[in-house]
């Protein structure tokens, strides 16, 4: 039967049923154009983000802090990658062997583990900073829910050597103490991110954008000489338990360019294990912690005597007996020395005669130089609780404190600040910024505070004060003129001086074209000796003439040598 | 006409397969610098472990001991030394 003879056709159905027919026809062409029209116009930006999702990524590449090295370009601070291992709770669920396994490996009990695992969090630490080698093997036993992350750690290679000087970072790279936070913005670095694209294997098919390049952080030269350092941190160490002293401190200064090349305080910390740290240890006390100079102070009140013209090195002064009275108190020397010249003062570090010499100044010009040698500001080195001490206003001064401030009672300073004075002394007069980062042009002349004269004047008075008949024979170093002066301070506590003391002693070598600073403070050594001059001054000396023999520093006194030169001109 | 048409029909033939060999050619670079990238960091790493190494090996106090002990040096006493004047 052909289609055309077909019955069915000769049916007449109602047009109503065709037409309904075109209709519900017509609604779905509509309703797709519909639907078209709203996912091409409408939905597209979400459509096409959601598409974009499944091939594009955006991968956060992280930067490196940058390194802290010395002035020789030794690392004292490097970023080394290690993993930090998270786990999702909910996904961890682990059958005991693998538990153990995973905890043997992060060195944990697995009773803690199981704690860590069952808390309620979406996402935990298990451990951060582990070795990376171990992190992958955690990774190879391929747990569920376990999962690792790239992070940093900070290693010091020198320690507690430089521990103060350096300080650390926390978990999250932030510096927390010294130069790391002093220089935090230099030395971290800015993570960067960018667009990639990844075909189905996961490989990287395209570089999109990059959204930020990362920055690595960059490198801090500091003006630190890892060697004197150490011969400095060894001195000290040294020191520290033959006096069974509470503290200390040593500062070494380049007298070219106010470089710092030592920094080291006691007690000491290992910066790389702190699990347990104590606040003694990490007070940075060259910086932070104030003290009453004593003696160390009288050589400024000289170079003023000097400067205003009222004295010469020679003026005899009379010390008398010892005693002096002022008002209600008196001052007191360790022993009577009768006549002395202003050199004798301060070679035998008498306070009755440096406080006369101070009596005949007005208060003010005494403030206006102390405070232009920058006692009673903080140096402002960025360095975290930098201190500044105290300068009281000269009008409240009352004769008496003139007088003992004139040999550094009633008056509190640092140690980097004492180091810093001493510059005038060292140089020809002026005073130059101190700088903890390497200096590779000298700085240009500072402030003149004294004459180049005075200066020259005072400098020979230190080198006295070194001399047999001065305060500090101990300071002495074979091959080399030194100048410097001791200090022995009574410590206030609660308003009265107590029997406890602060030994230093701050000096120069060579003291015919000094290049070097050595400030040294001792706290409450407790041994039987207290003087600066026995215990600090032997201090100054190993550490100056280990760091003259390392810089090379031409001798300036004759070496008596045991092997006649003429044996040695045969050989050459 | 029509070869006109056919030269231009190859001449777009021959544009499509330099773009795909192009694109080819700029996957197999970027799997390469990729590589060259994580080569530069992982040598990164091992250089910052290896100055770690040597600062822990050339440490003062380290050198200074073995110089003591081991090899049973000491500084010499002043009267032991003797300066030699530059030449002129």
């Amino acid at each position: 039967m052909k289609y055309a003879h077909s019955p069915v056709l000769n049916e007449r159905l109602s047009s109503s049923r065709s037409r309904l027919v075109t209709l519900v026809m017509m609604a779905g062409f509509v309703a797709l154009a519909g639907r078209s029209l709203y996912l091409q116009v409408f939905a597209t930006g979400f459509l096409q983000k959601k598409g974009e999702s499944r091939y594009e990524r955006v991968i956060e590449t992280s930067a490196t802090r940058g390194r802290i090295l010395d002035r020789h370009n030794d690392a004292l601070a490097v970023s080394t990658p290690v993993k930090a291992v998270w786990a999702i709770p909910e996904d961890a669920k682990l059958a005991p062997a693998q538990l153990h396994q995973l905890a043997g490996l992060l060195e944990m009990d697995a009773g803690e583990l199981n704690r860590k695992l069952a808390v309620s969090k979406e996402f935990v630490f298990l451990k951060r900073q582990i070795p990376p080698d171990t992190a992958a093997r955690i990774a190879a036993l391929r747990l569920p829910g376990i999962h690792d992350q790239n992070e940093y750690r900070r290693y010091y290679p020198s320690g507690e050597m430089t521990a103060h000087m350096i300080g650390f970072t926390d978990v999250g790279d932030a510096g927390q103490e010294g130069v790391e936070l002093a220089l935090n913005d230099i030395l971290i670095g800015k993570s960067g991110s960018r667009r990639i694209i990844k075909d189905r294997r996961g490989q990287i098919v395209e570089d999109v954008e990059s959204i930020r390049t990362p920055q690595k952080g960059r490198d801090v030269t500091l003006a630190l000489d890892e060697k004197i350092q150490y011969l400095a941190y060894s001195q000290l160490k040294k020191a520290m338990q033959e006096n069974r002293a509470k503290a200390g401190g040593v500062v070494v200064l380049d007298v070219k360019t106010g470089e710092v090349l030592a920094l080291v305080n006691a007690p000491t910390y290992n910066p790389n294990n702190r699990a347990r740290l104590a606040g003694a240890q990490l007070r940075n006390r060259a910086f932070t912690d104030t003290f009453e100079p004593g003696s160390t102070f009288k050589p400024f009140i000289a170079a003023l005597a000097l400067e205003k013209g009222k004295y010469r090195a020679n003026t005899p002064i009379n010390t008398a007996s010892g005693k002096m009275t002022i008002g209600p108190a008196t001052i007191h020397d360790t022993q009577a020395h009768g006549m002395l010249t202003l050199a004798e003062v301060i070679q035998k570090s008498s306070n009755v005669g440096v406080a006369k010499v101070s009596l005949s100044f007005r208060p003010d010009e005494m403030w206006q130089m102390y405070s232009s040698l920058g006692f009673g500001a903080p140096l402002k080195l960025g360095f975290p609780g930098e201190v500044g001490g105290s300068l009281r206003p000269a009008k409240s001064w009352r004769p008496i404190e003139q007088a003992t401030m004139s040999y550094g009672h009633g008056i509190s300073v640092t140690l980097i600040q004492m180091a810093r004075a001493y510059l005038v002394f060292a140089r020809d007069g002026d005073l130059i910024p101190v700088s903890l980062l390497r200096a590779d042009t000298p700085p240009q002349a500072g402030a003149q505070i004294f004459s180049a004269r005075t200066a020259q004047e005072v400098r020979t008075m230190l080198e006295m004060a070194v001399e047999p008949g001065g305060t500090a024979p101990k300071a002495q170093i074979p091959g080399y003129r030194v100048a410097g002066k001791t200090g022995t301070a009574r410590k206030p506590e609660g308003g009265v001086y107590v029997k406890k003391y602060v030994a230093s002693f701050i000096g120069f070598a060579p003291a015919s074209e000094p290049r070097l600073i050595v400030a040294v403070m001792i706290d409450e050594p407790s041994a039987d000796k207290y003087y600066g001059g026995d215990v600090a001054a032997p201090v100054f000396a190993g550490i100056m003439a280990g760091a003259l023999r390392t810089l090379g520093v031409p001798q300036d006194v004759p070496l008596k040598p045991l092997i006649m030169a003429e044996a040695v001109k045969e050989d050459v | 006409m029509l070869r006109l048409n056919l030269l231009l029909l190859l001449i777009a033939v021959f544009c499509a397969l330099g773009t795909v060999s192009a694109n080819h050619k700029a996957r197999k670079l970027l799997a390469e610098y990729e590589r060259a990238q994580n080569h530069m960091h992982d040598l990164d790493v091992e250089w910052g472990q290896l100055q770690l190494e040597q600062s822990t090996w050339a440490n003062h106090a380290r050198i200074e001991q073995v110089a003591r002990d081991k090899l049973m040096m000491r500084a010499p006493g002043a009267g032991q030394m003797m300066v030699l004047e530059a030449a002129r």
